[in-house]
C-alpha cells in the first residue's frame, strides 16, 4: 500500500497529465520583484522567554528558577546584545542574526487577552480584534489584492489549510505524500465524478497542480527521504515547501503550522523537551533557507505564536498559558540583526496579572509591515480589508530592507 | 430502500453494511432507537486490559527509569505501542462490524469531545481503556457520570497534567516547593463543560485547578501507606487515587459557589458543571454540528439543549432528541466524512469476511491510511479534539490523498462482488445516477469500487 517506487512511476505520469491540461493556471506571480513570504504558526503558545531569554535582567535567574539557562557553559544562551540572547538550540538562527537576516520582537501578542489556545489562535489567524468576529484568515484576505488568488499562489503546508489561509480566495495545500499515486486514467474518471461538486472538483484540480510542481521541484523527496521522517518532523516540510516556493511557477506565499509548544510539564531549560522542539524548528528554518536558494534574498519568513507563557515555573516543571511571546522575522529581504523590545523587567509588578510578560507590540503591526513593505500591498486594502480595526496597530517601520 | 433508511445508516451510523439500508428503511427512527437500548460490543473488547492492570505497569516503568535500565525502558515503550495497536484493532474492528453503528458513532463523538492523545506519550497506554471504561458505559447514561469518569481516568490525568499538580499550601507543596498546573482546570471549563463563552474567568480556572489538586493516579503503595492515605480522607479505585497530602487546603470558590476542601469538593464541582446551562448549550452545539450540519439550524440546537436541561443531562434523552430532529432528515449538503469515518465506511461496505482477521499487525495500514488523510484516533493535535467541519478534510492535498486512498483501498479489497450492487447497498437513494453510470462503465470491478469510494456522495454522510 505504501510502495515508493509505484509512487515515483505513476507520480510522473500524473504530472504529465496535469501539465498538458492546466498550464495556464500558473499565471499568478504578480508580486513586485518576485518576492516570497512564509508565515510559521507556532501553535500551542511558545515560551518567548525560553526562546529569547533576557539573561541580562537582574531578576532572570531567580524568577525563572529551574527554567533559567545557566550563565556559562553547556546550555548557556547565545548572547545577542548583552541583555537578550537566543536559546542554545537556535544556532542556525544565530547565524542568520550574524548575517543581519533575523529581526526579533519581544513582548509580542495579538489583541486577545484571555488564555484559551483556541480563541487566541482564532485571533492570531483571523487578524480580528476578538475571537470569531471574522470567519476567514488575514492572509487569505491579502491574496486578492496581491493578485495571488488564482489558486496556486498560496500554499498551506498541511493537508487542509489552517484558518490563517482559509477563506474565499482559493489556495493549495501540500505535504509529502504517503499514498501510492493514482493513475491518470483513474483521475480523469474521478474528475468526471466531481463535475457537479465544486468543493471536491476544485480541491482535486488544485491538489494535482501543486503535486506536479512538487514533483518537479523536489525529486529527491520522492525517493522517500521525507516520507520516512517521523510524525511531527519539521525539516522535510520546510525543505519541500522551500523548493516549491523557489520554483519558477510555484506559489509565492506559504504557511507552516508547527505544533508542540504547549509546555505545561517538564519544559526543560538548556536541554529537554522545549530545547528539542526549538532545535527542530531551527533546523527546519535552515532547511527552508537552503531550499529557497537564490530566492532567499527575496524572502521574508515570520514566525509567531498565539500567546506566551507564565514567567515563573508552574508546579510541574513547566509554564502555563500567558500573554506575550516573541516573533521572529527572517530572510534575505529582512533588515535583521536587531531586537525590538520595550522591556519592563521581570518583577511581578511589571508582569500582567503578576504572572505574564506584558504585551507591548501587537503582532498585527508586524504582519502589516511585511505585507506593505515586502509584498507591496496597497494601504487601503491592508487597512480596510486585511486587518480591519487595526488602526491602533500601525505597521512597524524598518523591518524590510529597502 | 428509502432515503430515510440511507440517512439512518450513513448520517447517524458509520456507513451502511450490505443489507443495512434495507433493514433500516422500514422504521429508520426505530432502527436507531433500538441501538441505544443496550451495548453489544462487549465481546470485541473482552481481551483488552483494564485500566487497573495498565496502571500497575506504570510502576514497572518508574522502576526502570529510576534504575536507568535503558533496555527495560525501551521494552516498555515497545509494549506500549503494542497495547495501543491492540486497542486500535479492536476499536476499528468493532466499527467495521457493529450492528449498532449509531451507538458507536456516539462513542466516537464523546471520545473526541473529551479528547486524550498519544501526543502525550505518558497517556498512550491508557487511551483505549479510557474510551472503553470512561466513555462507552455512559453514552446513553448521564453526562455527569461520564464527566466524572473522564476526569478521574489516568489517561486524562496524564494528558492534561493534573496527575502532578500539587496544592502550593498542601503538605506536599510546602515540603517540595512544587505547585499548581492549570491545564486540566482550564480545559474542563473551556472544552469539556461550559465552553469558552460559558461565563468563567481566570480566577475560576485557578479555583478548579486547586479543587482538583490531589487527583492523580494510583501508583501503588505498601498497605500501610495506603491505609494512612485512606485515614487522611484519600480515595482510590486502583487506577485513580486522591492524595490528601497534595490537596490544597481550604474551601474554594468556583463560579461564585463554595466547595469544601477534600475529594468530595471536586466531585461536587464537576457535578455542578455537568448540570450548568452553559454546558447544555455547549454540548447541544457540538452534537448538532456533528450529526446535522457544519452550521446547524438554531432551532435544532435549542431543542437538543432543552432535552439536555430537562433531563438533567440524560444522554439517552439527548440522543433521542437528536434522532427526532427534523433537520437531520432533510437532505442538506451532507457532512464530509472524517478520514476515520471514511475508512470505516469503506470497510463496512466492502470489507467482507476478511475483517475478522484484523489484528495489531494488519491494523497498521488502516491507521496509516486515515493518518495520511489527516486524522488518526486518539492523536488529535490538541485537547480540543479533531475538527468537525468539511473544511478540515477538503484541502486540496487532503482530497487528493482521499482519492488515492480510494484507489489503494479498492485494489486491496478487490472485487468479490459487483461494484454497482455495492454502490446501491452503500448509498441507496443517495447514489446519484451519474455516479452509478460511471461505476457501470468502469474499466474493471476494482476501478468501479475505487470510483464508489471516491464519489462525493460516499465522501459525505
Amino acid at each position: 500500500m505504501f510502495d515508493r517506487r509505484t509512487f515515483l512511476k505513476t507520480g510522473a505520469a500524473c504530472a504529465a497529465f496535469i501539465l498538458a491540461g492546466t498550464r495556464a493556471q500558473f499565471a499568478y506571480a504578480a508580486l513586485p520583484d518576485d518576492r516570497r513570504l512564509a508565515v510559521v504558526i507556532l501553535r500551542g503558545g511558545l515560551d518567548g522567554l525560553a526562546a529569547v531569554p533576557a539573561h541580562g535582567d537582574a531578576d532572570y535567574a531567580s524568577l525563572r528558577g529551574a527554567l533559567a539557562l545557566p550563565k556559562t557553559g553547556m546550555g548557556a544562551p547565545i548572547d545577542l546584545d548583552g541583555f537578550f540572547g537566543l536559546h542554545p538550540s537556535l544556532h542556525n538562527l544565530s547565524e542568520m542574526w550574524g548575517h543581519k537576516e533575523l529581526a526579533i520582537f519581544h513582548n509580542v501578542s495579538t489583541p486577545y487577552r484571555d488564555r484559551s489556545h483556541f480563541d487566541a489562535q482564532n485571533v492570531l489567524e483571523t487578524g480580528a480584534l476578538a475571537p470569531h468576529r471574522l470567519s476567514d484568515g488575514w492572509l487569505n484576505r491579502a491574496l486578492q489584492p496581491l493578485g495571488l488568488d488564482g489558486g496556486g499562489g498560496a500554499l498551506a503546508v498541511a493537508s487542509s489549510p489552517p484558518l490563517l489561509l482559509d477563506g474565499s480566495a482559493r489556495v493549495t495545500t501540500w505535504i509529502p505524500s504517503r499514498m501510492p499515486a493514482a493513475d491518470e486514467e483513474f483521475l480523469s474518471r474521478v474528475a468526471q465524478l466531481y463535475a457537479n461538486d465544486p468543493v471536491f472538483s476544485n480541491a482535486l484540480k488544485q491538489g494535482l497542480e501543486t503535486r506536479s510542481i512538487a514533483a518537479q521541484a523536489t525529486h529527491d523527496m520522492l525517493n522517500g527521504g521525507a516520507a520516512a521522517a517521523g510524525y511531527g518532523a519539521i525539516t522535510p516540510l520546510m525543505d519541500g515547501a522551500g523548493k516549491i516556493l523557489a520554483a519558477e511557477h510555484g506559489p509565492r506565499v506559504a504557511v507552516f503550522d508547527i505544533t508542540g509548544w504547549d509546555t505545561h510539564f517538564n519544559q526543560g531549560a538548556g536541554d529537554g523537551q522545549l530545547a528539542r522542539r526549538l532545535a527542530a524548528l531551527d533546523e527546519g528554518l535552515a532547511a527552508l533557507k537552503t531550499a529557497l536558494g537564490e530566492a532567499w534574498t527575496k524572502t521574508a519568513v515570520v514566525a509567531a505564536s498565539e500567546f506566551g507563557r507564565t514567567v515563573a515555573v508552574n508546579g510541574t516543571g513547566g509554564t502555563d498559558h500567558g500573554t506575550a511571546s516573541i516573533a521572529f522575522v527572517m530572510g534575505g529581504a529582512v533588515a535583521g540583526g536587531t531586537i525590538h523590545a520595550e522591556w519592563k523587567g521581570l518583577k511581578s509588578s511589571a508582569l500582567r496579572d503578576g504572572r505574564d510578560l506584558p504585551a507591548m507590540t501587537d503582532s498585527r503591526a508586524i504582519f502589516k509591515a511585511i505585507l506593505a513593505d515586502h509584498l507591496g500591498i496597497a494601504k487601503k486594502s491592508l487597512e480596510d480589508r486585511v486587518f480591519p480595526d487595526s488602526a491602533a496597530a500601525a505597521a512597524l517601520k524598518g523591518i524590510i530592507r529597502v | 430502500m428509502t432515503l430515510e433508511g440511507a440517512l439512518a445508516a450513513n448520517r447517524f451510523g458509520l456507513g451502511a453494511k450490505p443489507g443495512e439500508i434495507e433493514a433500516a428503511s422500514t422504521n429508520p427512527k426505530g432502527w436507531l432507537a433500538q441501538q441505544l437500548r443496550q451495548d453489544d460490543s462487549g465481546p470485541r473488547f473482552a481481551k483488552l486490559e483494564s485500566t487497573q492492570t495498565l496502571v500497575v505497569d506504570l510502576v514497572r516503568q518508574q522502576q526502570a527509569r529510576r534504575a536507568k535500565d535503558q533496555e527495560a525502558i525501551k521494552a516498555f515503550a515497545m509494549e506500549t505501542r503494542q497495547v495501543f495497536l491492540k486497542e486500535m484493532a479492536a476499536r476499528f474492528l468493532n466499527g467495521f462490524e457493529t450492528a449498532q453503528p449509531f451507538r458507536e458513532r456516539l462513542v466516537w463523538f464523546w471520545s473526541n469531545h473529551f479528547a486524550v492523545s498519544i501526543a502525550k506519550p505518558q497517556s498512550s497506554r491508557f487511551v483505549g481503556a479510557f474510551e472503553r471504561e470512561a466513555i462507552r458505559p455512559h453514552v446513553t447514561g448521564s453526562f455527569a457520570d461520564m464527566l466524572l469518569a473522564v476526569e478521574h481516568h489516568p489517561a486524562m490525568q496524564l494528558y492534561l497534567d493534573n496527575a502532578q499538580s500539587i496544592g502550593p499550601d498542601s503538605m506536599a507543596g510546602r515540603l517540595s516547593g512544587k505547585g499548581l498546573n492549570e491545564n486540566l482546570g482550564r480545559e474542563i471549563l473551556e472544552l469539556h463543560t461550559l465552553g469558552v463563552d460559558g461565563g468563567y474567568a481566570q480566577g475560576d480556572v485557578i479555583a478548579l485547578a486547586r479543587i482538583l489538586t490531589g487527583w492523580s493516579i494510583d501508583r501503588g503503595a505498601r498497605p500501610i501507606a495506603r491505609m494512612m492515605n485512606a485515614v487522611a480522607g484519600g480515595a482510590s479505585d486502583g487506577a485513580f487515587r486522591f492524595y490528601p497530602a497534595r490537596h490544597e487546603p481550604g474551601s474554594k470558590t468556583l463560579l461564585g459557589r463554595n466547595y469544601p476542601e477534600g475529594y468530595q469538593g471536586g466531585v461536587q464541582a464537576l457535578t455542578d458543571l455537568a448540570h450548568h446551562p452553559a454546558t447544555a448549550r455547549h454540548v447541544a452545539v457540538k452534537l448538532a454540528t456533528h450529526f446535522i450540519a457544519d452550521d446547524p439550524p438554531a432551532e435544532s440546537i435549542k431543542r437538543i439543549e432543552r432535552a439536555f436541561l430537562e433531563s438533567r443531562g440524560d444522554l439517552m434523552k439527548v440522543s433521542e432528541a437528536l434522532v427526532d430532529e427534523p433537520a437531520a432528515w432533510r437532505l442538506l449538503p451532507g457532512k464530509v466524512r472524517s478520514p476515520v469515518d471514511y475508512v470505516t465506511a469503506a470497510l463496512r461496505i466492502a470489507g467482507g469476511d476478511r475483517l475478522s482477521m484484523l489484528d495489531e499487525k494488519s491494523i497498521v495500514p488502516v491507521i496509516q491510511s486515515a493518518r495520511a488523510m489527516g486524522e488518526m484516533p486518539f492523536s488529535a493535535p490538541s485537547p480540543k479534539g479533531w475538527p468537525d467541519s468539511a473544511s478540515a478534510w477538503t484541502g486540496s492535498d487532503a482530497v487528493l490523498e482521499r482519492v488515492e486512498c480510494a484507489n489503494a483501498a479498492a485494489e486491496k479489497l478487490g472485487s468479490q462482488s459487483d461494484p454497482v450492487t455495492l454502490a446501491d447497498e452503500a448509498l441507496g437513494p443517495l447514489l446519484r445516477p451519474e455516479t452509478r453510470t460511471l461505476i457501470q462503465r468502469a474499466a474493471s470491478p476494482v476501478q468501479g469500487l475505487a470510483l464508489l469510494f471516491a464519489s462525493p456522495e460516499f465522501q459525505r454522510r
